[in-house]
């Protein structure tokens, strides 16, 4: 069976799931992706009525990670008193992740959220496609078998989809919120399946303190702070972002490569134990910087010292925001 | 300060690095005190700010201190169980390990940041670690990374 037959399946699947929530009130809103304004990308919609459920899509090119509208709250998104809305969202399995992880972190309100869990098969690298294609314009992509069609004027050229997903979603182990196709709320399943011994970044740590600072450098060096991974993290959510502080001012807004390293550094800290690798970043980077390998270590991270995984459920508390007497602390200075 | 400049202060046998401490108020400050009053020899290139808790110590703090060009970071707090706040170091032992593993991700070289421990009556271990921090400052030489070009 071909992606686009799996990904038509999905699409209608929602549809029906959609018009039977809205039709006996059980949600008042749902959040879910439309067709984009310009090819290879998607849109968030919010559906209200059942009339509207056609505009929903599922294609591999829903990137954005939808857990983002859930916090803050928006008033779109509340009654006429600014209580919260019942919403349902269209959930893969990261959105799903970044609901829970919300959820532990007292943001979101589980009961009046529900989640159209569905299959994800991976997203589709779109920086990658852009690169290959240059600056030639983009008319038309479809998804025919298992092939993403990239169609310009007078040219067209054939991706093969399993080579041009996202990394992270190559080694993803939470495809869907749940089993079912069905609503859910909770649990996300664990695909036992997949290994990931996160070789890559176990080989990029072995590297010396200057490989990996010219690494780094590399990586970020077009980077133009226009804050866009801020923007479309679903966690990133506090009132006052530390880039806006400023008493004191925690890094320059300069272009320089240090300040860029900077915002990125403290970024990633914060991000640590939290991350739910939905690579929604990379995905609407402007300048196509892959930020894979810094997420993959925040996921190992935690994984090897507190043995967590982000947005599994909604009861574990995450490493920040818990502790142990016997916790590891092997990097602490001792006495020759 | 151009990175040929630093080279040669590197080579140069009279550098020292500067290295910014951040004590807590119950435990280190207090071990540094009696270091102090013992009159126990340790270098002079720490400059000691004091911090209520080591759980005060905000990361961005020790990211902000490198970026300005301090050479190294020493943090120290009390033991683990001997909190004034009861858990403050606890949890700021999770955040440390976790930017510290985040600097090396990025480069920074390892014992640029050093976190310890001290009481109040180790005075001794106080002025044997700040040495040995100096030492290790010393042989990864003057912090230049962060350095911008204007």
């Amino acid at each position: 069976m071909g992606i686009d037959t799996e990904n038509q399946e999905i699409e209608n699947s929602i549809r029906e799931i959609a018009k039977k929530l809205l039709s006996e009130n059980q949600v008042d809103v749902i959040i879910g992706y439309a067709e984009g304004t310009i090819p290879l990308s998607s849109t968030p919609i919010f559906i209200r009525k059942e009339e509207d459920v056609n505009k929903l899509i599922w294609n591999n090119l829903c990137y954005i990670n939808l857990a983002n509208y859930l916090v803050p709250l928006m008033p779109q998104l509340c009654d006429s008193e600014g209580n919260a809305l019942k919403i349902g969202i269209v959930a893969k399995g990261c959105v799903g992740r970044a609901v829970n992880h919300l959820a532990v972190e007292k943001q979101v309100d589980l009961e009046k959220v529900k989640m159209i869990g569905i299959r994800c098969n991976g997203i589709v690298n779109r920086s990658k496609i852009n690169l290959e294609i240059g600056e030639k314009e983009i008319l038309e992509v479809s998804i025919s078998g298992n092939d993403i069609i990239v169609k310009g004027k007078d040219w067209e050229k054939k991706f093969p989809y399993d080579q041009y997903i996202n990394d992270l979603c190559k080694v993803c182990k939470v495809k869907s919120p749940s089993a079912s196709n069905e609503t859910c709320v909770g649990e996300c399943e664990e695909l036992e399946s997949i290994h990931d011994e996160f070789a890559d970044v176990i080989e990029f740590e072995l590297k010396s303190s200057e490989e990996k600072w010219d690494f780094i450098k590399e990586t970020l060096e077009p980077c133009t702070l226009c804050y866009s991974c801020r923007q479309a993290c679903p966690l990133c959510y506090c009132n006052l972002c530390f880039v806006d502080q400023n008493l004191p001012v925690w890094f320059g807004k300069t272009s320089q490569l240090p300040d860029i390293i900077v915002f990125h550094l403290i970024r990633a800290f914060h991000l640590a134990g939290r991350c739910v690798a939905c690579g929604a970043c990379s995905s609407v980077c402007p300048v196509g910087i892959d930020l894979n390998m810094i997420t993959r270590k925040l996921e190992k991270i935690v994984k090897d010292r507190y043995n967590f995984t982000s947005g599994l459920n909604a009861e574990t508390l995450p490493p920040m925001m818990d502790f142990k007497m016997e916790d590891s602390e092997e990097f602490m200075l001792e006495e020759d | 300060m151009t990175e040929t400049v630093l080279k040669e202060k590197k080579l140069d046998e009279k550098w020292e690095p500067k290295i910014i401490a951040f004590l807590c108020n119950w435990c280190s400050y207090a071990g540094a005190d009696l270091a102090g009053v013992s009159r126990i020899q340790y270098p002079p290139n720490i400059r000691i700010v004091r911090v209520p808790c080591s759980g005060r110590i905000n990361p961005y703090f020790i990211i902000k201190s490198l970026t300005d060009g301090w050479d190294g970071v020493l943090i120290s707090g009390c033991h683990p169980g001997d909190c004034h706040y009861i858990s403050g170091n606890l949890v700021a032992r999770r955040r440390f390990a976790i930017l510290n593993e985040l600097l090396e991700f990025f480069g920074i070289e390892p014992g640029r940041v050093n976190f310890m421990w001290a009481s109040a009556a180790e005075g001794e271990r106080f002025a044997n670690l700040v040495k040995k921090t100096t030492k290790i400052v010393k042989e990864i030489g003057p912090n230049t990374k962060f350095q911008k070009e204007w």
